[in-house]
């Protein structure tokens, strides 16, 4: 045996030919470091030397892609010279990701927080010229359609998913709706908010205004998002439970609405929540088909109502004069919208917390 | 058509469950023996024909255990006693399965209540992940519409438990959830949940292939004491499992690569186990191929 192995090493000196584990590294913390170097250098050129922001910004940041990895190279070698350079190429995106999201944050709650008093949520525009006046009109718009719009799709959405997952397979029905939820996904709002306006005109004469009008838009565009986002949920329901249930000879609707769903039930209020944060901060479809008003209405069916978006979009486009009580009142109103949409997905995961299938505990 | 009506009528109801609750605890049961007749059974997956031409009785109140190597069929086979093959997309079966005399598959026939008197317990130990331990027990009672008094579910939650080795392990934790129990205790739940419903056969898909030995053991003792009232099927790759447990065995082969599974021999497990008939079997069991 040994004749036909000739290199095979004696059993007593293997140890002496393992390769080491070791390999010289950069200091734990290197690549902090680099980002302090870039942050110094930066503020350095900057205000030191009055170069702009944003060159200075670059060369911080071109001495670090490329400083890094050089250096890891001499000392660490090429894998991890690699490593190093996709982390800073990562890291980069990612913070350059978050410029535009912060400045937003930051924007709207700079300009909307000063607005935000008892008031601006108490009272309507209703006689209200230049200051004072508030938005309790639009939020209650936003909160009415909204919740008719959820009303409208979501039943309709959820009955479709389960259709496409539980009953439709892989037949041309089920291949047919799916192809047209994902052409109804794309269509543009405006699209969406002139179709209903259609619709409506049809049955009340041109010129109609009503928050149900507006509400059938926004289910044109939430729909499809449902459908999807639950088709997703209920097929990660593994087919065993559906097994196990057929197999103790429960009927397939019932295996559906007592097993399928309560498993699938955090993916769906989730799914939904956020389908619910997409179309309530819509704008082009409500000018439409619900317009704006000073006053509060109530009545779904029965002439203008103001929201949030739209409320937003006339008091920037016609702010009157003096124009700046208008133009605040409309960050304000961005910034009540965007928090309506936080607590929205506050409460999903909540939801998803409080409702997903509770396993080791 | 009268078939249903048949399989209707012997769907145990809530009184007679009630009462059985009780009669269960007697050795000798007023259960109604329930066999299985197999005449020349075609199963197919759409264009794949899977299994082909078993024809086989199934003893009442016994035990039968189906062995073969893997793919020949024996998980399809057991699907098709209880109409859950048909839950996969293109399936079909051709042949007749008769069940106490009563056409499994005539025209009519609602699976639904066909699977209420033939259970079946998975592979993999399925309970439901947002029901609690009870529930889960409780489930196919529940699930199939009818409203339990407090004290009927318990009892009839503590007589499957029972039933299923499983009670001492869970009595004091049964509103936890059925996730959170190790995997043998989660099949013997599954196991539970089973025969909560009564059904009068029991089909089991290599429900030890997961399980450690004492696990495993538990539930051989439990198939031993549950065929007084059922009968049970048992698919195992186990040799020694399926000696010990089942009085009839059945060894399902492939005929040959790409072609349908096969029954290639059956019969009492002592005479398949010491002199079967066909060669194949034989090596099958002696471990000399498969
Ligand atoms: N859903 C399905 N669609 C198509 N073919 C299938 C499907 N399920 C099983 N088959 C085929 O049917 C044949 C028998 O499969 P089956 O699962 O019954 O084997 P088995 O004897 O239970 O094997 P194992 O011991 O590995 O569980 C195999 O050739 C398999 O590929
Ligand atoms: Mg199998």
């Amino acid at each position: 045996m040994s004749t036909t192995a000739p290199p095979a090493p004696k059993r007593d000196d293997a140890p002496a030919q393992l390769r080491s584990w070791h390999h010289p590294q950069l200091p734990r913390r290197s690549g902090l470091a680099a980002l302090v170097i870039a942050v110094v250098l930066t503020s350095a050129l900057h205000a030191g030397i009055g170069l702009a922001l944003v060159p200075a910004i670059l060369a911080g940041w071109a001495v670090v892609v490329i400083g890094l990895p050089v250096l890891s190279y001499a000392v660490e070698g090429r894998r991890k010279a690699f490593d190093r350079l996709i982390t800073v190429i990562v890291s980069s995106a990612f913070a350059l990701a978050m410029i535009p999201l912060v400045s937003i944050l930051w924007t709207v709650l700079k300009n909307g927080l000063p607005v935000l008093t008892p008031e601006f949520f108490s009272y309507s525009m209703r006689n209200v010229v230049g200051e004072g006046g508030g938005i309790y009109h639009a939020i209650w718009g936003t909160v009415l359609i909204t919740a008719a719009t959820a009303v409208m799709s979501v039943p309709l959405g959820l009955l479709t998913a389960i259709y496409l997952v539980e009953y439709g397979g892989d037949g041309r029905l089920a291949k047919t709706i799916r192809f047209l939820v994902d052409v109804m996904t794309g269509i543009p709002s405006i699209v969406a908010g002139l179709f209903a306006y259609a619709l409506f005109v049809v049955f009340f004469g041109p010129g109609v205004r009503m928050g149900i009008a507006g509400a059938v838009a926004l289910t044109v565009l939430m729909t499809p998002v449902v459908v999807r986002s639950s088709e997703e949920m209920l097929q990660l329901v593994p087919n065993e439970l559906r097994e196990a249930a057929y197999a103790l000879g429960v009927p397939r609707w019932r295996t559906i609405v007592k097993v399928v769903l309560p498993t699938a039930m955090a993916g769906l209020v989730t799914g939904i929540t956020l389908a619910v944060a997409r179309v309530i901060g819509e704008t082009a479809p409500l000018l439409i088909t619900v317009g704006i008003t000073d006053s509060t209405n109530f009545n779904l069916f029965d002439g203008r109502m103001a929201t949030l978006p739209v409320f937003t979009y006339s008091s920037i486009m016609s702010p009157g004069v003096p124009p700046e009580p208008s133009i605040a009142r409309a960050w304000g109103a961005a910034l009540v919208l965007m928090l309506i949409v936080m607590v929205l997905n506050l409460v999903a995961r909540l939801v998803t917390y409080f409702f997903s299938p509770k396993d080791k505990r | 058509m009268s078939m249903r009506s048949v399989l209707r009528d012997s769907v145990p109801t809530t009184a007679a469950r009630t009462t059985s609750a009780t009669a269960a605890d007697g050795p000798a049961s007023r259960r109604p023996a329930i066999g299985i007749d197999v005449e020349d059974l075609d199963i197919y997956y759409g264009d794949v024909h899977a299994v082909r031409g078993i024809t086989l009785a199934i003893q009442a109140q016994s035990v039968t255990s189906i062995i073969g190597p893997s793919g020949c069929g024996k998980s399809t086979f057991l699907r098709s006693l209880n109409r859950m093959h048909e839950v996969a997309p293109g399936a079909r079966v051709e042949g007749t399965v008769r069940v106490d005399g009563r056409d499994l598959y005539a025209p009519g026939v609602d699976p639904v209540l066909v699977r209420r008197e033939i259970g079946m317990v998975f592979q993999r130990p399925n309970p439901f992940p947002t029901m609690s331990i009870k529930d889960n027990v409780l489930a196919g009672v529940r699930l199939n519409g009818t409203r339990l008094k407090k004290d009927e579910a318990d009892t009839i939650a503590e007589r499957s438990l029972r039933g299923a080795n499983l009670w001492d392990e869970v009595k004091d934790r049964l509103n936890r959830p059925g996730a959170g129990l190790s995997g043998g205790q989660q099949q013997r739940l599954c196991i539970a949940r089973a025969i909560a419903v009564e059904p009068q056969v029991l089909l089991m898909d290599e429900p030890c292939s997961a399980l450690d030995p004492i696990s495993t053991s538990a539930i051989e003792d439990l198939i031993g004491q549950l065929k007084d009232e059922y009968t049970i099927v048992i698919v195992t790759h186990n040799m020694q499992q399926a000696a010990r447990v089942s009085d009839e065995t059945a060894f399902f082969n492939l005929a040959g690569v790409g072609e349908p599974g096969q029954l290639i021999e059956s019969g009492p497990t002592t005479k398949i186990f010491s002199n079967p008939d066909n060669p194949s079997t034989e090596a099958y069991i002696t471990g000399r191929f498969g």
